[in-house]
């Protein structure tokens, strides 16, 4: 019935070395001395993080965050957007191989919805957020499911709560509402009948 | 009748067919009594058993798992069988709407028709049968291959996809192992040299068939008692009605009664099982003998055959039940390449082995 | 530009692709929302070639409550109420998740107190998240005994939650700025009883299911995603450690007191269900380790800071922060004005929403059986996955 008997296989072999992902070369008990903590406290003063200079020295179409952070953040315009990613996963120094987090944020005083990026590199272990602002009135951005397979829903999940468009998107649906719901609730101009709008201060008072 | 009962010597098979048979020259009312008796005696004998069998499933189960089981109606839960029994009859009958309504409401019905069919002609003491027939291995086989009809009725006429796909399943599973079953069946009855029930029973007489017939014998079992595991689609070959993969399978959209029929068939086709694998293969009502020791076997007559045969079979049962709260699933690809690529070979090759241990006489006590 | 929006229907009624010589017809059929192997309220749609599973389309949504939105409106201290009810099986490492947002933001430096008793409760609740797991693997797999069995030593840990917190799932222990409350006096004699038992139990569990012949037939070599396809996924946790990338927060960013203990990454070399399987059993035997390493020294001290203040208004900008729980890396991340309690916008980066994607890369042209096995694989808590 089996060709394999269950006594001789109770573990799985030790990791085989696997090319794309050095980290995983790293033999189980010693522990990878993590060369950089991209968590560290960024200073108050606007002198952006190592990382952040080092990935703008060789990708001109970056620029430092202009706004406060604490992980290494870069700027582009939109239309740089998937030529930065590329360059960025594809780039041996860097090699973000995981786009960790993809999510917006409503900017409703400047008009503009604020798109993050948060890639994380197995090799070098840092973490980088690359940002781009796209008007509120027209959000169109490319996609970037191409580069990395799991943007494909992050960008679902930002459509469908936020109604961000993404160009070349293979399967543009709404992930968690109906596909007939009515606006983007995450947006802060959202209004539906069942919201409760309760001032909580005059609650208190 | 009585003096029929008492007089008649320890072995001599005496069936309630047999009896109406005699009776009928003589006297008519008493063979439409001994018919009435097998027709009732049956119908009450498959509910008892049924609702004893569930009873102890839950306890086995219970007990395989560090809990009580049952505990709370009756003494240990004695009764709750006959609650869930209750409940499930006053449980509104559904028939959605659109199912095949006629074939829906038939599934049940062949289900536990092919039961009771294989249940009447089990041998479980010489006075206790209720037909024997002279083709009855084959007999055995054809109304099992019934049964499925039923549950592949059960799983179009729900006209639910998980129900067809179990349905499929059963139909593939079913035929696939009623194979391995049958040729392990055909070992016994070159051994014994008879296709009737009784007589295989009696060709024991020096000794079970499971030991008589050494390796020819033991190989037969363990053919015999997983495809019919497989047949009966207990774990770990419950893919049918999967309950974690197709929510139920064929029986996805049965409630109340005719749920219950399936449910009553399953266990009743798992005591036929049983009983006949004590029958074949362990000298269903006969006790324990070895040839040639008869203070031994006198011994062992004491006690009586229809408390072998219950002994045997619930051995067996236990031993179903044990493995299904042991193992998990098997996959319907594992499934079909376990029956067509190990069972059926070893059953084949095993058959072989027994033509030729019958010609050879190489089993223990050929001669007597 | 134009973007194309597409729906459910038009999504199901793409017709069927891949070679089919047999010129079989496809279907589309429903697992869930209601269904015993979906382990809560996901749906599957799944296009179906007889058994063969041709493609697997999750369709989410069942239990979204909208909980980043209704974060918007809370203050920190809220927030963490909330988090409980995602991952609810990893309650306090996503309280954990949030208080460590704030803490950083704030620049808070905890005691060793605080941070000895977190990670005692996290692997705990990472214990019995496993437990848990392991006995709802066994069900999925159709064996029943393992689920009462994994159950009845996962109460034995509830209990000890139960004790200290007053509850046993939805804890809200953790909090910015410290704990809840003080550990019951009983709670380290409790834990070593608790270790004293469960670590000869996993050797049988073992024995139970891992040597189980069906078992291996069942979980290797199904669902296999390799390292580039699992860093591409974005899957974490467990499912990829299976796959041979040993991205453990707790080794490579130590949080908490793990910069302090002794422990191994489990590993796989496959990333098939069994090496998936194998990492988590390796697992809880790694968190009672380190359970071991932290119970006998738990330092005096506070177990709420004064700082931070009662009202925790985070400095303006963005703030992220991430650690890793049973199923994977959870991060936090929010964005504040400078001004209010209230954060601009709150967003997790749960791990279920990311690692239930990858079930279709499994199991394409698998049977219906490996759909299942995946599925329980993964460990999805479905109310993480919608937030």
């Amino acid at each position: 019935m089996t060709e394999k008997s269950p006594q001789d296989n109770k573990h799985p072999e030790k990791p085989a070395q696997q090319p794309s992902t050095p980290e995983s070369s790293a033999p189980k008990p010693t522990p990878p001395p993590a060369p950089a903590k991209p968590e560290e406290q960024v200073e108050k003063p606007p002198q952006p993080p190592e990382l952040t200079l080092k990935v703008c020295a060789a990708i001109s179409e970056c620029k430092p965050y202009s706004a406060a952070s604490d992980c290494p953040t870069v700027e582009v315009i939109p239309e740089n957007l998937v030529k930065v990613l590329t360059a960025l996963r594809d780039n041996q120094d860097f090699a973000f191989s995981m786009l960790m987090d993809h999510t917006a944020v409503d900017r409703i005083e400047d008009g503009k919805f604020e798109l993050v990026y948060r890639l994380y590199s197995l090799t070098t272990l840092s973490m980088l957020l690359v940002s781009t602002k796209i008007p509120r009135d027209k959000p169109i951005i490319p996609t970037v499911s191409h580069l990395w397979d799991i943007a494909e829903w992050q960008e679902r999940e930002v459509y469908d709560l936020f109604g961000v468009l993404y160009d070349n998107h293979p399967d543009l649906r709404r992930v968690f509402l109906e596909d007939d719901w009515v606006g983007f609730p995450l947006r802060k101009d959202y209004k539906d009948d069942f919201m409760l709008t309760l001032d909580i201060d005059s609650l208190r008072e | 009748m009585l003096e029929n009962l008492l007089t008649h010597s320890a072995f001599e098979i005496l069936t309630l067919s047999d009896r109406a048979a005699q009776a009928l020259a003589e006297n008519p009312w008493e063979a439409a009594g001994y018919t009435l008796l097998a027709l009732g005696g049956t119908g009450a004998f498959l509910s008892l058993l049924g609702m004893a069998l569930i009873y102890v499933e839950r306890k086995v189960a219970a007990h395989f798992q560090c809990r009580l089981g049952p505990m709370r109606v009756g003494w240990h839960g004695m009764l709750q069988s006959i609650a869930d029994a209750l409940k499930l009859l006053q449980k509104e009958d559904i028939i959605p709407e659109k199912a095949d309504k006629l074939l829906f409401f038939l599934a049940p019905v062949f289900s536990i028709i092919a039961t009771v069919l294989a249940l009447i002609i089990i041998p479980m003491s010489p006075s206790l049968q209720v037909v024997d027939l002279n083709i009855g291995v084959i007999f055995i086989s054809a109304v099992g291959g019934f049964g499925v009809l039923g549950i592949l009725l059960a799983g179009w006429s729900s006209n639910n996809k998980w129900s067809l796909l179990g349905a499929m399943r059963a139909g593939a599973q079913f035929i696939s192992y009623e194979i391995s079953v049958t040729l392990s069946l055909l070992v016994i009855t070159l051994l014994a040299g008879s296709l009737q029930l009784s007589e295989i029973v009696q060709s024991q007489q020096d000794g079970w068939w499971i030991w008589r017939g050494h390796i020819v014998g033991v190989v037969a079992f363990f053919v015999f008692i997983i495809s019919s595991t497989a047949e009966l689609n207990r774990p770990p070959f419950d893919l049918p009605e999967a309950e974690s993969e197709l929510t139920g399978g064929f029986h996805t959209e049965y409630s109340g009664l005719r749920f219950s029929f399936f449910f009553l068939a399953e266990f009743i086709n798992m005591f036929i099982a049983s009983a006949l694998g004590a029958t074949l293969f362990f000298g269903g009502w006969m006790p324990f003998h070895i040839g040639g020791f008869e203070t031994f076997n006198s011994i062992m007559d004491l006690i009586p055959p229809g408390l072998w045969f219950a002994g045997k079979t619930a051995f067996i049962v236990f031993l179903m039940m044990w493995v299904r709260w042991t193992f998990p699933r098997l996959r319907v690809d594992q499934l079909m390449r376990l029956e067509w690529k190990f069972l059926l070979p070893v059953g084949f090759i095993n058959l072989f082995a027994a033509a030729t241990i019958v010609l050879t006489k190489l089993y223990f006590f050929p001669g007597q | 530009m134009a973007v194309k929006i597409s729906t459910l229907e038009e999504r199901i009624s793409v017709p069927a692709e891949g070679d089919n010589p047999l010129n079989t017809q496809e279907y589309f059929i429903n697992m869930g929302p209601q269904h015993p192997a979906t382990h809560g309220v996901l749906r599957l749609m799944l296009k179906l070639d007889g058994e063969t599973v041709r493609e697997v389309i999750p369709v989410l949504g069942y239990i979204h409550r909208g909980i980043e939105k209704i974060g918007e409106h809370q203050t920190y201290r809220q927030f963490v109420h909330l988090t409980d009810r995602c991952d609810y099986l990893s309650a306090m490492m996503n309280n954990w998740a949030v208080s460590l947002m704030v803490e950083k933001a704030m620049q808070t430096q905890l005691n060793d107190r605080i941070e000895y008793i977190r990670t005692i409760m996290a692997e705990l609740e990472r214990i019995q998240s496993h437990m848990l797991w392991w006995g709802v693997l066994g069900m999925d797999l159709g064996a029943f005994t393992p689920f009462l069995y994994g159950f009845r030593d996962r109460e034995m840990i509830t209990d000890i939650f139960e004790e200290t917190i007053g509850c046993r799932l939805t804890m809200n222990y953790i909090q910015p700025g410290g704990l809840m409350d003080d550990i019951h006096p009983n709670f380290v004699k409790r834990v070593k009883d608790v270790i004293a038992y469960a670590k000869p139990k996993i050797d049988e569990y073992e024995e139970l299911l891992s040597g189980n012949v069906i078992i291996q037939e069942r979980l290797r070599n199904v669902g296999t995603i390799t390292a580039e396809q699992a860093t591409s996924l974005g899957v974490t946790g467990p499912v990829l450690r299976a796959s041979g990338v040993a991205l453990d927060l707790r080794r490579v960013a130590p949080y908490g007191a793990y910069g302090q203990v002794d422990f191994e990454v489990a590993v796989g070399s496959v990333g098939d269900c069994w090496d998936r399987y194998w990492v988590r059993v390796e697992e809880i035997r790694q968190s009672f380790r380190i359970i071991e390493q932290l119970i006998d020294n738990i330092p005096a001290g506070k177990t709420m800071l004064s700082k931070p203040a009662k009202k925790i208004i985070l400095p303006e900008g963005s703030h992220y922060a991430q650690l890793e729980t049973a199923r994977g890396i959870l991060g936090i991340y929010a964005v504040s004005d400078g001004k209010s309690e209230n954060p601009v916008r709150i967003h997790m980066r749960s791990p279920n929403y990311h690692n239930v994607w990858s079930v279709d890369a499994m199991t394409r042209n698998a049977r219906i059986g490996d759909l299942v096995a995946n599925i329980s694989s993964l460990d999805i808590v479905v109310p993480d996955i919608d937030r």
